[in-house]
């Protein structure tokens, strides 16, 4: 058995980097198609908020975290939906207002910094058992909210006002979601950090929407690249004895820079192919041209418009 | 026959009067037979009203088309038509019922102009966005259920898009994603088509192959339609009836009954309707 594994630890970090990389870009998918990245960020930094009252008042931390984000999503969904504040100007208060929150309530109590560390950038040391069994609960319930309500998810984030007239009940589902981001922020700040985490929403979904097609296809990708990337970070981050926040994060980067290059070296590549086609093709139309006075028209209809 | 509008400076649009249109045997129907009814609407987004006093009915197997100018309110009467909006004063019934308490979405269809995810690297495959259509209701093991595949082949079939099922949404050209949509709506095989706008952006041989295919759907489904439209020519070559919208309805009625007066008064400024058959040309 490798050395990784011969401690408990490291054991429980593993674990938890794979309920991590399951759900979040999993759920992450719904948010990047609906640009609402942002909710992922502002909601991890009312965790943040919530970690340091936990620390200060010395509660247990995810649960203060989950009812603080709870708390957020809710007020930034209802919000968004009397139109008393347009969708960013909400997220971007609330994002601001957690972060000066958490600001003071560290600088009142000086002395948890190295806890505080390990929430800011995760940590391989810092999962507890207990900790595992909340992560453990949560990712169930993340997993089956996303099960039952596969469609309705994809019919609002297609359209939500097809989906309201397709008898979806659009308010409700978008409670849940922002509910169940702050629950996955909670799930994902043992390993990734509160600030880092996300980037483990985004770039997996990203990188599953350059190599597959298929809105099931992508999240189950997603789901198995965030498994990759949050399990290999965490490795790197034993061996290198670094916090596994960034290593994660740094991870998802590469595998992301490597599609991306492989993807635009494979779009040149058929753009030449496809330059050089048309010189052929005018050859022989040309003749053709002029032997049967014939003229091709190109179907506007068939071409893509990406 | 065809329709176009040309300046007429001799007409004062100022002489037009209101048309109030009631389609015959209106009265003979239930609330619940009349798709659509306007009682009274008023709609203002702040305090300007967009929306004034509309009063009018469609009636089951019409082929209704609103006119009017950019900003008139026709797609907030669509929006109001289907529950998204509240009217400020009156109400709006849908198969009877207000809009926007109304359930029994099956029996609607709706096509938007444009959705916000064909715009983006959207992944979905055309048949799962068809698929969307045969959703009725939340059930919590509808992932485990097999789908409807036949109704929605039928719905792809319909609109042509049979061999486009398995292409990114995002792949589609505007006429293509146009199509996807009109599906979509058909899985339900809804009793109401709304559509804002269908063929804006699709070249001519698509909007000849859109027109056919809603025709069909009028003429031999019997499926109601409301479509907002720019194209006089179309409207006035494939609808029964033309509701002209701005603000308030300032005509609705037969096709034919459509004439230079209301044009004039819709769009604000002189009209002349110039309509062509192979045989005469009159004005």
């Amino acid at each position: 058995m490798p050395e990784i594994f011969q401690y408990e630890f490291m054991n429980r970090a593993i674990i938890a980097s794979v309920l991590v990389g399951a759900t979040a870009p999993a759920f992450g998918v719904f948010l990047v198609l609906r640009r609402l990245s942002l909710m992922a960020d502002a909601l991890s930094h009312v965790a943040l908020a919530g970690v340091a009252i936990a620390l200060l008042t010395k509660a247990f931390v995810p649960v203060v975290a989950l009812v603080a984000t709870t708390g957020a999503a809710v007020s930034i969904e209802e919000l968004r939906m009397r139109r008393l504040l347009p969708g960013d100007a909400a997220l971007a208060v609330f994002l601001y207002g957690a972060l000066a929150v958490a600001v003071v309530l560290i600088s009142i109590a000086e002395g948890f910094n190295s806890t505080l560390f390990s929430y800011l950038f995760g940590s391989v040391l810092a999962v507890t058992t207990t900790d595992l069994w909340w992560m453990g609960i949560l990712a169930l319930v993340i997993v089956a909210f996303m099960l039952m309500f596969s469609s309705e998810l994809a019919q609002v984030t297609f359209d939500p006002d097809l989906a309201r007239i397709n008898g979806v009940r659009v308010h409700f589902l978008n409670l849940g979601l922002a509910i169940l981001t702050g629950a996955t922020i909670t799930v994902s700040m043992r390993v990734v950090g509160v600030l880092l985490v996300g980037a483990l929403i985004v770039i997996p979904v990203l990188i599953s929407l350059r190599i597959t097609n298929g809105l099931t296809r992508t999240v189950v990708t997603s789901s198995v690249l965030g498994v990759f990337v949050a399990v290999t970070g965490m490795v790197i981050a034993y061996y290198a004895d670094i916090a596994p926040g960034g290593s994660v994060v740094l991870t998802a980067i590469s595998v992301l820079v490597i599609v991306e290059t492989f993807s635009f070296a494979r779009r040149i590549n058929a753009r030449s192919t496809h330059r050089a086609a048309p010189e052929q093709s005018q050859h022989s139309h040309a003749h053709e041209t002029h032997a049967h006075g014939l003229t091709t028209v190109q179907d506007e209809d068939s071409l893509p418009h990406r | 026959m065809t329709g176009r509008i040309s300046p007429d400076l001799n007409h004062d649009p100022d002489e037009t009067e209101s048309h109030k249109y009631t389609p015959p045997g209106v009265n003979t129907l239930t609330p619940e037979q009349i798709p659509i009814r306007f009682d009274e609407t008023w709609f203002s987004y702040n305090s300007e009203p967009v929306v004034r006093d509309i009063n009018f009915s469609i009636t089951p197997g019409e082929f209704a088309a609103l006119l009017g100018p950019n900003g008139s309110g026709k797609t907030t009467l669509m929006k109001l038509a289907l529950g998204l909006l509240k009217p400020t004063s009156g109400r709006v019934l849908l198969f009877g019922v207000q809009a926007d308490r109304f359930t029994d979405w099956h029996r609607v269809g709706y096509v938007p102009q444009r959705t916000q995810s064909t715009e983006s690297r959207f992944p979905a495959l055309v048949r799962e966005v068809v698929n969307f259509g045969a959703y009725s209701g939340f059930s919590p093991f509808a992932i485990f259920r097999r789908r409807q595949s036949t109704r929605v082949d039928e719905a792809m079939e319909m609109a042509g898009i049979q061999n486009l099922a398995n292409r990114r949404v995002s792949d589609l050209s505007v006429g293509q994603q146009q199509r996807m949509l009109i599906a979509r709506s058909l899985v339900r095989k809804p009793d109401l088509l709304v559509m804002d706008e269908p063929v804006a952006g699709v070249d001519a041989a698509g909007e000849e192959q859109f027109h056919s295919m809603i025709r069909r759907l009028n003429r031999e489904l019997g499926i109601t339609i409301v479509m907002v439209s720019h194209d006089i020519g179309a409207v006035m070559r494939e609808a029964t009836t033309i509701a002209c919208v701005n603000q308030d309805i300032v005509f609705h009625g037969p096709v034919h009954q459509l004439d230079a007066r209301a044009l004039s008064s819709l769009y604000g400024f002189p009209v002349d309707v110039l309509m062509h058959d192979p045989e005469h040309t009159h004005r």
